[in-house]
Order: structure tokens, then C-alpha cells, then sequence
């Protein structure tokens, strides 16, 4: 019991907890607003904030390549696509009362009865797992042309780590990835141009 | 810290991201809460590779650039729907109604 508690105290972390509450209270606010409000500027806005309090998130598990990733990718690219979308179809920019349909009560039922499910079920499965980042913190070994190689001794071993593992055991999904987004880049334009 | 904080604010984003995809008729607004919903699935993924080692790291890496392919080609169909019907009402695209 004493062991028990004792073994709380050194792995209770205080700072990451509170800037996870502040920070899971906004994000949680932040998307409420974005599937709610009338205006459809201000849905894009407030996307801004969910996405931004992600890659935060992602900083607090130290995935620190992911967060600058989330950072360009969504706030950079993907929002100002969304802008120029809702500006290219000419969607009211102030307040309109006509961008929810009339199932609103039954998209709250499915919405509870959804987080309830998940809830329940990853609090029995998971509940009291603490994290402890044991998994970033194995030595990262590789094997490039037949050297081996340790990685994780300087600052950026991590993210080095990561680059090992997109190009080593994950190499082909990549590549099939590079091949979805030229499709995907084809179709749009095909879609999006005018004949 | 907890795994499940992070998964249960997970579970929250993507209710309220379905919560949008069902209620929401303007296709724009329905490819946000898209985003939303795959975000979550980001949190959940980073959370559980702390456990498991950095495949979950490089699965929410091609989370994202699916979902940038995703709000590419969906964008390009939501402006294609707007011309051709003056409309991005997504309820009033109902021509496959059985």
C-alpha cells in the first residue's frame, strides 16, 4: 500500500496535468463551437483553435515532429483551403440560420450514446495505465548498410527514430502514401477545373 | 498523467465530429467536422504509441496526409456541387433516394 502510494507521488506530474485540463476544457469548447455556431467563418476559426490545442497535445505525449507537422499541414495548408472553400461558394458570412438540418436531437443521442460507448469501454480496458513513455525511451537501433547505429544519443533522437522507422519499416505505406496524394492532387484538379 | 485522459478527450472530439457530420447540411461545415473525427483518432494513436513504439507515430502521419488528399479531393466536390446547383446543401442532394 505504502509502495503503492509512493510509486503515485513520483509519477503524479502536476504542471502536465494542469495544461492538460486548461488545455482539454478549450479544445472540447473550441469543437462544441465549431459543430454549433451559425456563422460558418467562425466554424473555421474555431477549427483553428481545436487543431492548434492538438498538436499541443501531441507536444505533452513529446511528439515533437508530429506537432510541427499538425501545425503546417492543418493550420497552414488545410484551414486556408477551407476559407477559400467557403468563399468560392459564395457561403453567408454572417450569421445564418440555415446551416443545421432538422435532426438536431437525434445527432445529440447518437453523439452521447457514441462518447458513453467509448468512454466505458477504454476506461475499463485502460483506466489506470499511467504513461511513462517507455517506448521512446528503448534504444533505437540501425542498421544502415550493414553499420549498426545507435540513435537517441543526441537532443533530436526521436525524431530521428521516427525518420528510421517511416524508411525502414514502414517504406512501402509511405510510398503508397506519395501515390495517394498525386492521386488525389489529379482529381481534384480534374474535379475543380472548368471545360 | 493517465493514458485515459487523453483517450477520453479523444472520445469527446470525435462525438462532437459525428455530432457535426449528421446534423450539419453545409458540405463545407460537414468536411470540418470530418477533420474533427480524424484529429481524435490522431490523439488516440500518439497516445498509444508512448506504450507501443513509434508505428503509432507514423500511422498519425498518414492520418494527416490522408486527410489533406481527403480535403483536397472533397473541397474540389464541394465547389463542383456548388456550380453545378448554385447549392452546398448536402439535404438536398438526394437523387440516389431509393
Amino acid at each position: 500500500m505504502t509502495g503503492l502510494l509512493a510509486a503515485a507521488e513520483t509519477t503524479f506530474d502536476v504542471p502536465g496535468n494542469v495544461a492538460f485540463a486548461v488545455l482539454a476544457v478549450l479544445m472540447v469548447v473550441a469543437a462544441i463551437r465549431v459543430v454549433t455556431t451559425r456563422n460558418i467563418v467562425h466554424a473555421a476559426l474555431w477549427l483553428v483553435v481545436v487543431l492548434g490545442g492538438n498538436a499541443v497535445v501531441y507536444l505533452i505525449l513529446q511528439a515533437e515532429f508530429l506537432a510541427l507537422t499538425q501545425l503546417l499541414v492543418y493550420i497552414g495548408a488545410i484551414i486556408v483551403l477551407f476559407l477559400f472553400g467557403i468563399m468560392l461558394t459564395r457561403a453567408p458570412l454572417g450569421k445564418s440560420g440555415d446551416l443545421d438540418n432538422n435532426q438536431r436531437w437525434i445527432g445529440a443521442a447518437v453523439g452521447v450514446l457514441l462518447l458513453l460507448v467509448i468512454g466505458y469501454a477504454v476506461t475499463r480496458t485502460w483506466g489506470s495505465d499511467r504513461l511513462d513513455f517507455a517506448a521512446y525511451d528503448l534504444p533505437q537501433v540501425s542498421d544502415v548498410a550493414g553499420s549498426t547505429v545507435e540513435i537517441g544519443g543526441s537532443g533530436n533522437g526521436r525524431t530521428q527514430a521516427l525518420a528510421n522507422e517511416i524508411f525502414g519499416s514502414y517504406l512501402i505505406p509511405f510510398e503508397v502514401v506519395s501515390v495517394l496524394l498525386t492521386g488525389a492532387l489529379i482529381g481534384a484538379i480534374v474535379l475543380a477545373r472548368r471545360d | 498523467m493517465l493514458l485515459n485522459q487523453f483517450l477520453l478527450l479523444a472520445a469527446v472530439l470525435f462525438s462532437v465530429g459525428v455530432y457535426g457530420v449528421i446534423v450539419r447540411k453545409n458540405g463545407v461545415l460537414v468536411l470540418m467536422s470530418v477533420e474533427l473525427i480524424l484529429n481524435a483518432v490522431n490523439i488516440n494513436l500518439i497516445a498509444f504509441s508512448t506504450y507501443w513504439g513509434l508505428g503509432g507515430q507514423v500511422f498519425a502521419l498518414f492520418v494527416i496526409a490522408v486527410a489533406a488528399a481527403e480535403v483536397g479531393v472533397g473541397l474540389a466536390i464541394v465547389l463542383l456541387i456548388y456550380r453545378n446547383r448554385r447549392s452546398v446543401d448536402i439535404d438536398q442532394l438526394d437523387e440516389l433516394r431509393g
